[in-house]
C-alpha cells in the first residue's frame, strides 16, 4: 500500500488537546471530529486538508489524553499517514487500533517541509520526498502489530481470533482464581 | 537478574502462563489478563460502539468492567447527555456492578481506589490517560484508547509490550508546603514530557516512603505527563493502612459488592516490591531539600519553575480538585491556607471534591464551610474544568492557577487562555493573592 500526499508540518509535543480540543468531545464520529482537527494550532488545516495528505511532526506526537477521538479526527480529515520523530504511546496504540498508519522516522522529519510531496510505502516502511528525491527507510512494525494492521485494526483482528478459538478467554489464567 | 515492579505484576498476569513461574523482560510482547477495565462518559461511547462490532454478547466479567460518568457530567449539554445515556444503557443491559452516576460518582481515579476496586498487584486498563494513578497502590495501571478497552471488556485481556523502567529515588527533607504535586512537577521538569516515553516509572526512596497515599496518587497520576506508561510505588505499611481504612469507608458509600478488597486476604502484599538487582533503563536521584513549591508554566507540564521565580503573574481563576489533587488531604491543605482569608476580588476560585466520600468528609471536617466563607465556589465532583469541558471554562486572555495535570494550549478553554499547574497550597495562596503566590508570603 503506497500513499502519496502533501505534507502538513508541525513541531514537537503536538498534544491531543490541539489535535481535537475537549470542547468537541461530546461527539465521536470521525466526520464531525474532523471539522475541528488541529484548529487551535492551525486554523487553516481543517478547511484545506485533502484526502491522502500526510502530517509530519516532531517528538511525542499525540501526547496527553487517551482520547481515541484524536486519531479518529485525523483519519476523518482524510490524512493518510502521520510521520513523526516519536509518538506518545497511547496515541500510537490508538492509531494502529483504528487503522491510521503511523511511522517513526526522525531523518524524514528533519528534511521535510510544509507543502512537500511524500510517498510512503507502508509495507516496506519506505518514505520518499519527491521534492528532494531523498529516500528514508523506517524500522518495520513487529510481526504481531503487522497482523493487527493487516486485519484492518484491533476489532476485526480480535473478532477473527474469537471466531477461530471459542476458548480464547477461558484459556486465560487469572492470578487470583 | 531481578525484576522491576512492572515486570513482576505483568508476569503474574501473562495469559496462559504458569503464574509465579512466568518471567517477562522489557521488550517482550505479551498478552495479559486484566483485573479492572475502566471507561468514562467521553471514552465509553466509542468503546461500546467497537464492543458491539466484536460479536460478543456479554462483557467478560460485570464485576470488573467499571464505568464512571465524570467528564461532562452532570450533563453539560444535550450531546453530553446522550453520551452519558449511551453508557448508562450499556451498564444496565450488561448488569455492571460498578457503574457510577451523578450523586454517587466521583472523579474516576479518586473514586476507584476509595471504593476498593483496585488493589495491589492488579493490572488495570482504563480509557483515560490518568489511569496510571493506581500505580500508587502497587498496581500496573495504564491508559488506553476506547478500542483497546472494547477488546478488554470482551476478552478480559490485552496485548502490551513490557516496558523498561526508570527508577526515581527521592532523598532529603521536604520543605514546608511541598508535597507530592511539587515532587512530580519537579521530576517532569527534569526529564521532560517525553522523558519516560513507553516506559514505567518507579518512585522510591525515603521521601516517598514517608509520603501519604494522597501524595502518592498525585505522583503516579502524572507519570503520563512525562510520557510514562505507568507510575508505580512499592507496597508498604502506608498502602496496607490505607486499604484497611477502606474496608470501613467503602461501606459508607457502598455502590457495588466491594469484593475486590476481600481478594486481598489471599495475596501476599509483602512481595510487591522490586528486586534489589532489577535492571533499570535509568536511575535518577533527586535531593528534595532545595525543592520549593513548583509551578508549571504554559503550555507544557515540563515548563516548571520554583514559585519564588514565578514573577508577577496576575490570575483570573483558581481550580482546586481533579484526579490529581481532589482528595481529602489536598482539600485540607487548601483550606488551611484559605481559612480566615478571602479569595481575591478579581479571582474566581472553584473547589471540586474528587468524590462524594471526599465531599462528605470535607463537609464533616468543616473544610467546605471554610471554602464558602472564603468566597470560593464548591462543586459536585466532575472533571469539568480540567479539560475545558464545563464548570470553569476560560475566556481569551484569561489565566488560571490549577491543581490539575495539563496546561496544554486551550486545555481549560479558549486557545489564548493560560493554565499554571501547582499543588493545593500554592493554588489556595494564589486565590487569596490574586497572583501566583507562596503560602508563606500571604
Amino acid at each position: 500500500m503506497t500513499i502519496e500526499g502533501t505534507v502538513w508540518k508541525y513541531g514537537d509535543n503536538v498534544d491531543t488537546d490541539v489535535i481535537i480540543p475537549a470542547r468537541y468531545l461530546n461527539v465521536s464520529t470521525p466526520e464531525e471530529l474532523a471539522r475541528h482537527c488541529m484548529e487551535d494550532i492551525d486554523a487553516e488545516f481543517a478547511g484545506a486538508v485533502q484526502p491522502g495528505d500526510i502530517i509530519v511532526a516532531g517528538e511525542n506526537f499525540g501526547c496527553g489524553s487517551s482520547r481515541e477521538h484524536a486519531p479518529l479526527a485525523i483519519k476523518g480529515s482524510g490524512v493518510a499517514c502521520v510521520v513523526a520523530r516519536s509518538f506518545a504511546r497511547i496515541f500510537y496504540r490508538n492509531s494502529i487500533n483504528v487503522g491510521l498508519p503511523i511511522l517513526e522516522c526522525p531523518e524524514a522529519v528533519e528534511e521535510t517541509e510544509k507543502g512537500d510531496r511524500l510517498t510512503v510505502d507502508l509495507e516496506a516502511g519506505i518514505i520518499t520526498n519527491l521534492r528532494t528525491g531523498r529516500i528514508y527507510r523506517t524500522s518495520p512494525f513487529p510481526a504481531f502489530i503487522m497482523e493487527i494492521i493487516r486485519a484492518g485494526g484491533l476489532v476485526p483482528y480480535t473478532r477473527k481470533r474469537l471466531e477461530e478459538q471459542s476458548g480464547y478467554r477461558s484459556a486465560m489464567v487469572r492470578p487470583d482464581e | 537478574m531481578g525484576h522491576t515492579l512492572a515486570e513482576k505484576i505483568i508476569a503474574a498476569h501473562v495469559a496462559g502462563g504458569e503464574g509465579d513461574d512466568a518471567e517477562v523482560w522489557p521488550g517482550d510482547l505479551v498478552e495479559v489478563a486484566v483485573d479492572v477495565v475502566l471507561s468514562n462518559d467521553i471514552t465509553a461511547p466509542i468503546a461500546i460502539r467497537e464492543f458491539e462490532k466484536l460479536g460478543v454478547e456479554r462483557v467478560f466479567d460485570p464485576d470488573r468492567v467499571v464505568m464512571v460518568a465524570d467528564h461532562f457530567a452532570p450533563n453539560k449539554d444535550i450531546k453530553s447527555a446522550e453520551q452519558c445515556a449511551c453508557m448508562r444503557r450499556f451498564a444496565r443491559a450488561q448488569g455492571l456492578l460498578h457503574y457510577f452516576d451523578v450523586g454517587r460518582m466521583g472523579i474516576e481515579h479518586v473514586l476507584l481506589p476509595e471504593q476498593g476496586l483496585v488493589v495491589p498487584g492488579d493490572v488495570v486498563v482504563g480509557a483515560d490517560s490518568h489511569t496510571c494513578t493506581y500505580g500508587a497502590l502497587g498496581a500496573f495501571a495504564t491508559g488506553q484508547g476506547s478500542t483497546d478497552i472494547a477488546v478488554a471488556m470482551a476478552t478480559g485481556c490485552i496485548w502490551m509490550r513490557v516496558p523498561e523502567t526508570i527508577r526515581v529515588v527521592y532523598h532529603g527533607q521536604l520543605q514546608p508546603w511541598v508535597g507530592g504535586k511539587d515532587l512530580i512537577l519537579y521530576t517532569i521538569g527534569q526529564i521532560g514530557v517525553s522523558g519516560a516515553l513507553y516506559k514505567a516509572i518507579e518512585f522510591a526512596g525515603p521521601v516517598v516512603d514517608g509520603l501519604s497515599m494522597a501524595g502518592r496518587f498525585t505522583m503516579a497520576n502524572m507519570a503520563i505527563e512525562a510520557g510514562g506508561k505507568a507510575g508505580l510505588f512499592a507496597v508498604d505499611e502506608t498502602t496496607r493502612a490505607y486499604l484497611a481504612s477502606l474496608q470501613v469507608a467503602s461501606l459508607q458509600v457502598a455502590s457495588g459488592r466491594g469484593g475486590r478488597l476481600a481478594d486481598l486476604q489471599t495475596r501476599t502484599l509483602a512481595d510487591l516490591s522490586p528486586d534489589d538487582d532489577a535492571a533499570y533503563a535509568q536511575v535518577i536521584e533527586i535531593d528534595v531539600g532545595e525543592i520549593e513549591p513548583q509551578v508549571a508554566f504554559p503550555h507544557l507540564p515540563e515548563n516548571v519553575r520554583p514559585v519564588s521565580q514565578a514573577g508577577d503573574v496576575r490570575i483570573d481563576q483558581v481550580v482546586i480538585g481533579s484526579c490529581t489533587n481532589g482528595r481529602l488531604e489536598d482539600l485540607r491543605v487548601s483550606a488551611e491556607v484559605l481559612r480566615g482569608r478571602r479569595v481575591h476580588p478579581d479571582v474566581r476560585c472553584i473547589v471540586i471534591p474528587g468524590s462524594q466520600q471526599v465531599y462528605l468528609d470535607a463537609l464533616r471536617e468543616g473544610l467546605i464551610e471554610a471554602f464558602v466563607e472564603a468566597g470560593a465556589a464548591v462543586s459536585t465532583p466532575t472533571c469539568g474544568p480540567c479539560l475545558g469541558g464545563h464548570m470553569g471554562v476560560l475566556a481569551a486572555g484569561e489565566r488560571a492557577v490549577s491543581t490539575t495535570n495539563r496546561n496544554f494550549r486551550g486545555r481549560m478553554g479558549h486557545p489564548e487562555s493560560e493554565v499554571y499547574l501547582v499543588g493545593p497550597a500554592v493554588a489556595a495562596a494564589s486565590a487569596v493573592a490574586g497572583r501566583i503566590a507562596h503560602p508563606r508570603d500571604l
